[in-house]
């Protein structure tokens, strides 16, 4: 199957309806791990955040962290779902390298949280997103795959397991099945895990990185024809790392499985992989030869028994959830719908109200979060708040725009200059000297040469053609290394050629 | 005093070393020695760490020198089964797939060993991962009974058992999932106890079933083995399915030993077809002895236990093949077959074809089938149905009568070889101890006699609820005590097997 046996997705959603759903990895931001006293460190050495427990050594046994229990119960009354008041962990069994005893300790039929739901507003559709369950496990290791083209462990010459990662609690958020959305699919996908990054962020329980892997989406499709009273097979997409991924996804799976049912064949109901640089999805493991886990109930572990007082004192102890922040900060910013999305997907809304905090107005936060950062965060592929720049810092910048020391451009080049971790911006501007030149002595000097060189654009600002003007102010601020006040030079000149 | 040194009880040890009439050093050399003349024909140890056991020894004697406090058991040595982890000795599980594996810590029994002072003395055999009945699965080659070389000494503790028959050890530890302490010490002529479930951390015990392996004290007399008891019982955080609660007053009870106006129910499920007549035989007179000691005796019919058997046989199996997954060459232990072209799953498949023996291929291969889709609810689901019964029958027993009494098996020890191509016989040699470990309630083997067949010893079991540990010692005691006025000294005087 080749790109080109698709079928454009519009083409597509006039006889086929999607069915999606979503199931969603989240590593929890606790100190410990899942089962054992490790402290979660991101990036330290491979195999050095291990212990006989996480290492699942033989005669070691698991002890359930009661903070990760909290954070998910947390999760579960964020998305409106029912906590158990009596649940197991399970064992999900499979061999592997990166799965230290070649199990892996999950929930199965008795999860923690159950039944709730999740609201996303998709061009000014509301959709109710049913939660199916919220359930904790534990992470495997992180296995790295050495020779080979792909990376994946066939064709590779040998392979390296880092153990740290396993015993991480990972929290499996699973949707219902999502219907009616019709064209709108993959934003709809999209603006779910987006809600739920935004929920679980504001939670406090998890750094949620998609390119980190601290958040993770699998993407179920299905399509069946228009008016049909069965679902179609579907399939499940993995490696879906960015949001804009999960929509890309969605689209895609929606275009290829139109051209399969077009041609009277059949959906393989199989795991597929997402290929970030050509948006396209290629099979993994078919459910033919799926795995029996053989679930049972986990020996080694009491069962779960969150008493009603603490499920309420967690209720209690809830943050403003994004939804209501949302409506609050719109209110308080006077933005648009529009301005609000934009700095949502960009991840950008929190930065934006630390830096109104720090005492920025609205409009200028947005301004140099949505542009100059952005498009660094861009260029570096990474995420707007991994900059290497604070909220006060651009709040700081914002203010000397505003008191006339720096114009824009000389604004770009000292957040650049944090950027590069020169300092702060107060310690930019003094190291380099940059501030705008408001001597106006020197800046006369500078338009009396701007003139005298251009003799022909000076005549035709003489004329009334002010538009002219701006050759001229380009040249004074050459003169200046940037460093004049553009609209006071304009000023200036307009004066002298009237 | 050197020379009878190995002949002490465990208290009358730890009294010697506390008052300074024998040295901790002394006594365990005298054991260390014991082991090397008689070992060679009992094959107790898979490992004897003559050195370690010897500076503990030392320290033990300083500790004394010092002034500082010695717990009631200090300076006493003792046989670890080799299937809790030390980290100063290998921890093989009686299998190859083990072999030389050194663990990078102590199991919570161990640590509570050595902090009382109790010299390990080395690593005993046993059925490779606790599988068996007779230490013939052991991938090292089986223990020898010291009264009858040529016969079993039981399993899986048979090795413990075996050496605190042979004096090479006055205590042991071991552990029991559906049998393993109380068989072996029954067919050894020696006490074994199985805690309650959790009473007693799991925590550095290699699983072979999560939820029925429970360790316990092996030791040549009741008190002793109650002493032990204490020493490694207690609520540990690092197995949450520990229990925490006081530890049942053992040694108060095995002190006790007098069972006036207590209520024993013998189980009537437990008698007839398949056991030996000496077995019933003194079975019988026990009870009748009990009776003239002041209890109340009546039969308690427990339906249930008659299908503890085939319930055991599928949630020991299906823990055991996910316990067993993680022996997989990766990361410690054997690994066969790697030779830089064969692929993960091959080498992993390989070692575990190598490295695994029979019996545990046999039980991975139960299980794994038990807990598949489809089958789960008939046979893994069903079986912990039935757990639930037998349970009910345990509740319903234990409101009539304190305490129930049962043959601890069928049989005396069985020759070398009898059984060990023939699982279902060997299986039978747990009938009778398999409903406590279900169940998770306390239980002892005590010495009843010898069998008039085969001159082979005879063990008496005592059940009681969970947490009512205090109770089987309590009745135990009071036994042996009656049973040694008549037999005029300890069951074991009469061993033939070892000079």
């Amino acid at each position: 199957m080749t790109t080109a046996e698709l079928v454009p997705f519009d083409e597509a959603l006039s006889r086929y309806e999607p069915v999606i759903g979503l199931e969603t990895h989240v590593e929890l931001g606790t100190t410990t791990k899942m089962f054992c006293g490790c402290l979660i460190e991101f990036g330290a050495p491979p195999n050095t955040a291990v212990c006989p427990v996480c290492l699942g050594l033989p005669g070691s046994l698991p002890v359930t962290n009661r903070a990760a229990i909290e954070y998910t119960i947390k999760i579960g009354l964020a998305l409106n779902c029912s906590i158990a008041t009596w649940c197991r962990f399970a064992r999900k069994n499979y061999f592997y390298p990166d799965m230290p005893k070649d199990f892996q300790i999950s929930q199965y039929d008795e999860p923690l949280c159950v039944d709730g739901y999740l609201e996303v507003t998709v061009e000014g559709q509301n959709f109710r997103i049913g939660i199916e369950r919220v359930h904790l496990e534990e992470d495997t290791g992180k296995t790295l795959h050495v020779g080979g083209a792909t990376g994946r462990i066939h064709g590779a010459e040998y392979s390296l397991v880092d153990y740290n990662r396993a015993g991480i609690p990972l929290v499996e958020v699973v949707t219902k099945p999502v219907t009616g959305t019709g064209s709108l699919a993959p934003l709809v996908a999209r603006a779910y895990v987006t809600e739920l990054r935004d929920l679980l962020q504001s939670l406090d329980v998890s750094d949620v990185r998609m390119e980190e892997g601290s958040l993770r989406s699998d993407v179920n499709t299905s399509l069946a024809p228009i008016g049909a009273t069965e679902w179609g097979k579907r399939t499940e997409t993995k490696n879906v790392n960015s949001l804009r991924s999960v929509e890309r996804a969605v689209r895609f799976e929606i275009e290829r499985q139109a051209a399969l049912l077009d041609a009277g064949e059949r959906v393989v109901q199989e795991t597929r992989h997402f290929h970030e640089e050509n948006g396209t999805t290629t099979p993994g493991r078919s459910k033919e030869e799926a795995q029996d886990y053989r679930y049972f109930p986990e020996p080694d572990l009491v069962p779960v028994a969150p008493p009603t007082e603490w499920v309420e004192q967690i209720r209690a102890s809830l943050p403003e959830l994004p939804v209501a922040r949302r409506a609050r900060l719109q209110a308080e910013w006077g933005f648009s719908e529009q301005e609000m999305t934009w700095l949502r997907n960009a991840g950008a809304t929190d930065l934006v109200a630390e830096t109104v905090a720090a005492g920025a107005s609205p409009a200028d936060a947005r301004k140099w979060w949505l542009g100059e950062l952005a498009m660094h965060a861009n260029k570096d592929g990474v995420e707007l708040s991994s900059l290497a720049v604070t909220p006060a810092q651009v709040a700081r910048v914002a203010d000397l725009v505003k008191a006339g020391t720096l114009n824009d451009k000389l604004a770009r080049q000292v957040l650049e200059a944090v950027l590069a971790g020169e300092g702060s911006p107060d310690d930019i501007v003094a190291a380099r000297g940059l501030a705008v030149v408001s001597d106006e002595g020197a800046l006369t000097e500078a338009i009396d040469a701007a003139i005298a060189a251009n003799p022909d654009i000076a005549a035709k600002i003489r004329d009334g053609k002010t538009a002219a003007a701006g050759a001229l102010v380009g040249a004074v601020m050459k003169a200046t290394r940037g460093q004049a006040d553009a609209t006071r030079a304009r000023e200036l000149i307009l004066e002298r050629l009237s | 005093m050197v020379a009878e040194l190995t002949q002490l009880t465990a208290a009358q040890i730890a009294a010697a070393v506390a008052s300074g009439e024998a040295s901790a050093v002394e006594v365990t050399q005298a054991h260390l020695n014991r082991i090397v003349a008689v070992d060679p024909d009992v094959h107790a140890f898979l490992h004897v760490a003559g050195r370690q056991a010897l500076a503990a020894a030392e320290d033990v004697d300083r500790r004394r020198a010092a002034g500082e406090p010695l717990g009631p058991l200090a300076g006493v040595p003792l046989a670890l089964k080799d299937v809790l982890t030390t980290k100063d000795m290998p921890t093989t599980c009686g299998s190859k797939i083990l072999q030389g594996w050194q663990p990078p810590y102590d199991a919570t029994i161990t640590e509570r060993l050595r902090a009382a002072g109790v010299i390990i003395l080395g690593k005993t055999n046993m059925d490779e991962f606790a599988m068996g009945s007779s230490t013939e699965n052991s991938a090292y080659g089986p223990s020898h009974n010291p009264w009858d070389l040529s016969r079993v000494p039981g399993g899986s503790s048979g090795g413990s058992s075996a050496a605190v028959a042979a004096y090479e050890a006055p205590l042991g530890i071991g552990t029991d999932t559906g049998g393993s302490i109380r068989q072996p010490a029954a067919v050894c002529g020696i006490v074994g106890t199985k805690p309650t479930y959790g009473g007693s951390s799991r925590y550095g015990l290699v699983a072979f079933a999560s939820s029925l392996d429970t360790p316990g004290p092996l030791a040549r007399n009741v008190l002793d083995a109650a002493l032990l008891h204490e020493v490694i019982s207690g609520h540990d955080w690092r197995d949450s399915t520990s229990v925490d609660a006081p530890v049942p007053p053992v040694v108060a009870a095995a002190r006790q030993g007098d069972v006036s106006g207590l209520r024993i129910g013998v189980v009537a499920e437990f008698s007839g077809e398949g056991y030996q007549a000496g077995v019933l035989a003194r079975f019988n007179e026990s009870v009748e002895l009990l009776e003239s000691l002041g209890a109340k005796v009546v039969e308690v019919s427990c339906p249930h236990f008659t299908y503890a058997l085939p319930a055991y046989y599928l949630i020991a199996p299906s823990e055991a093949s996910s316990n067993l997954a993680r022996f997989d060459a990766m990361r410690y232990g054997l690994r066969v077959g790697d030779d830089g072209v064969a692929s993960a799953e091959e080498v992993m498949s390989v070692t575990r074809e190598v490295g695994f023996g029979a019996e545990v291929k046999r039980r991975i291969m139960l299980g794994t089938y038990a807990l598949s889709s489809g089958y789960y609810d008939a046979y893994y689901g069903k079986a912990q149905q039935v757990r639930t019964l037998i349970s009910r029958d345990f509740d319903a027993a234990f409101e009539q009568v304190d305490v129930l009494i049962s043959p601890t098996t069928p049989t005396t020890a069985f020759p070398i070889g009898e059984r060990a191509d023939d699982p279902m016989a060997m299986y039978l040699a747990d009938l009778c101890t398999i409903p406590s470990d279900l169940a998770g309630n306390a239980a002892i083997s005590v010495p009843c006699g010898l069998a008039p067949e085969d001159g082979l010893p005879v063990g008496l079991q005592v059940m009681a609820p969970a947490l009512a540990d205090d109770r089987t010692y309590r009745v135990a005691a009071a036994l042996e005590t009656a049973l040694q006025q008549r037999w005029g000294g300890p069951l074991l005087a009469q061993a033939k097997g070892l000079s």
